[in-house]
């Protein structure tokens, strides 16, 4: 049995009488992409949070590598390894793209109080981001303020970022959102590369995506998993084609 | 490699700093040195603060509690120096000093430790909560000046005579400009280092997107922490060359006047900017001289002043000048 990077058990979170995440139980394994749907406002975005540290959990646990991290803060579980895109994404605007990855680089050097050494010219910070950003594509728009990017490359310069952390594991939040047809398809292949490097948690709503590159799939409605299984178990499943996928009948 | 515009502008405003009181003497109008000494520490004031509120957008308005304490520690000092009497603190007693070296590290002690303990309550706020909690902290430090008889109280504590420098005569004006020119020139490249290191990168990042920073696993408090000490101790340092300048420290130097001076000085020059601190302090003090000499009313005009930069001149003067800021 390959080895669980990330346990959730019985995660609940309420905003008053919403229950934005109800009893969620799912785990995240070695070389897998594991995808989450659900139709809008069915709490994915607020599972992510609470995964990464920046919403908590109102009970239910969190196990990443086999330690306990529902109490740590974001940047504590950051660097144990959870790297994150978001779905608006968030970046230094005013920063070019590859010092935005070097920000990454420095932490995970664990090197942030350093005073005097510029860092433009630290071929230690500059190369390892460098190589980041052209993994993801985007080594031509190094120098372009993050402000500046397209939706598309935003999401890449976010990958690049989690790359360059060391992730263990990523929580990838809508990556393909604003990409054209032929730049969703590249960054299909992309990670369908990545996740023998780290395993993934996908919340995407372009299904082809989802279908091509999942190895399981959880459906999240109304905060609850109301299904869960490998893509052709989820594609038959008649209670997800109800709540979620439109059956034509 | 080519030059900046902005590095053209900062070593302009450097050599023209530096020119005034050789002009001033040339002219035979000598007090006009003391106004580019007031330039400098004014200026020196607002590097410090401008670490905080321009590189890590932490908007101060408590930077007159550190510039106020960098004061009475040059005034109580040169008193127990001038009395004799060494200072009492229970335990153990330590003797005053004339001696601006010593007085300076006292300072910057003195300026980062306050800062660190008002950073370390202050910074679990932000916006406009962060800059209620600083004033607040600084009313505290000025109402304690006050109410402080052994140093003057309400009064303030005059230096009798201006404390020393290994040789040099800093009773002549000229050479007490060059002593603040120079460490205002020091704290320049200090600021320039910081801003352009590590510390830096993480700094300015957390002042764009906090979440970004965290998610990258850097904590930003202790960052900001740190940035707010180090920003304390560079504005402590001008308090106590200040007392040394007019000779004389009152509370006055801690009240909330005092820390809102300095940010505008830093939005006349530039926001984040290395030498807005020093364009803002040029400008302010030969506001504050001619249209003083003019009208009592100069603060009037000081604020159409202030009114046009935040309209239409959102960089301050070097913004005007430079255009917008370059990360490489």
């Amino acid at each position: 049995m390959t080895e669980t990077v990330l346990d959730i058990r019985d995660l609940c979170k309420s905003f008053g009488a919403l229950k934005a995440t109800d009893h969620v139980s799912l785990d995240l394994r070695a070389g897998e992409i594991h995808a989450l749907i659900g139709p809008n406002g069915a709490g994915k975005s607020t599972l992510i949070h609470q995964i990464a540290g920046t919403l908590k959990p109102d009970t239910g646990t969190i196990d990443f590598l086999g330690q306990p991290i529902g109490q740590l803060g974001v940047a504590e579980r950051a660097r144990l390894g959870l790297g994150r895109s978001f779905q608006v994404s968030s970046l230094a605007s005013e920063f070019s793209a590859l010092r935005n990855v070097m920000l990454a680089v420095q932490s995970r050097q664990g090197s942030s109080f350093r005073f005097f050494r510029r860092v433009m010219g630290d071929a230690s910070l500059v190369d390892p981001a460098m190589a980041a950003l052209e993994r993801v594509g985007l080594k031509d728009r190094a120098d372009i303020p993050a402000a500046e990017l397209s939706h598309g490359e935003r999401r890449q310069l976010e990958i690049a970022i989690a790359l360059a952390l060391g992730s263990r594991a990523f929580l990838l939040d809508e990556p393909m959102a604003g990409m054209g047809p032929e730049g969703s398809r590249q960054f299909t292949g992309f990670l369908d590369a990545l996740r023998t490097e780290a395993p993934i948690l996908l919340i995407e709503h372009d299904m082809d995506a989802v279908f091509a590159l999942a190895d399981r799939i959880s459906v999240l409605v109304y905060g609850r998993v109301v299904a869960s299984g490998t893509v052709d178990e989820i594609r038959n499943d008649p209670e997800v084609r109800r709540a979620y996928l439109g059956d034509p009948q | 490699m080519t030059i900046s515009r902005e590095t053209i502008i900062n070593i302009v405003l450097a050599l023209l700093l530096l020119a005034i009181p050789y002009a001033a003497i040339q002219f035979g109008n000598p007090f006009y040195v003391t106004l580019a000494t007031r330039m400098a520490i004014l200026g020196l004031a607002a590097v410090g603060l401008n670490i905080a509120l321009g590189f890590g957008g932490l908007v101060s308005f408590g930077h007159a509690a550190f510039f106020g304490a960098g004061g009475y520690v040059a005034g109580i000092l040169a008193s127990h120096s001038f009395s004799a009497i060494p200072l009492n603190f229970g335990l153990f007693a330590v003797p005053g000093t004339n001696q601006m070296p010593i007085i300076w590290l006292v300072a910057l002690l003195a300026g980062g430790l306050l800062a660190a303990a008002i950073g370390m309550i202050s910074l679990r706020t932000s916006g406009v909560y962060f800059i209620m909690i600083t004033l607040a902290f600084a009313q505290m430090t000025y109402y304690f000046a006050v109410s402080w008889p052994a140093y003057g109280g309400e009064d303030g504590l005059s230096i009798l005579v201006r404390n020393q420098f290994p040789g040099v005569n800093t009773m002549v004006p000229l050479n007490y400009f060059l002593i603040c020119y120079a460490v205002l020139m020091v704290a320049l490249l200090l600021s320039a280092l910081i801003r352009d290191s590590r510390f830096g990168a993480a700094l300015q990042a957390a002042r764009q997107n906090e979440v970004r920073v965290a998610s990258v696993g850097i904590t930003p408090f202790r960052i900001r922490l740190v940035a707010f000490a180090i920003s304390g101790m560079i504005t402590a340092l001008a308090g106590a060359l200040y007392a040394d300048l007019n000779r004389f420290v009152s509370p006055s130097m801690m009240s909330w006047h005092m820390s809102g001076e300095f940010i505008v000085l830093i939005i006349l020059g530039g926001v984040g900017r290395l030498y807005g601190p020093v364009a803002g302090a040029m400008l302010f003090v030969m506001f504050e001289f001619l249209l003083g000499g003019l009208t009592e009313r100069w603060q009037f005009f000081l604020g159409l002043l202030l009114l046009g930069v935040v309209l239409f001149a959102r960089g301050g003067l070097i913004g005007l000048i430079a255009g917008k800021p370059r990360h490489d």
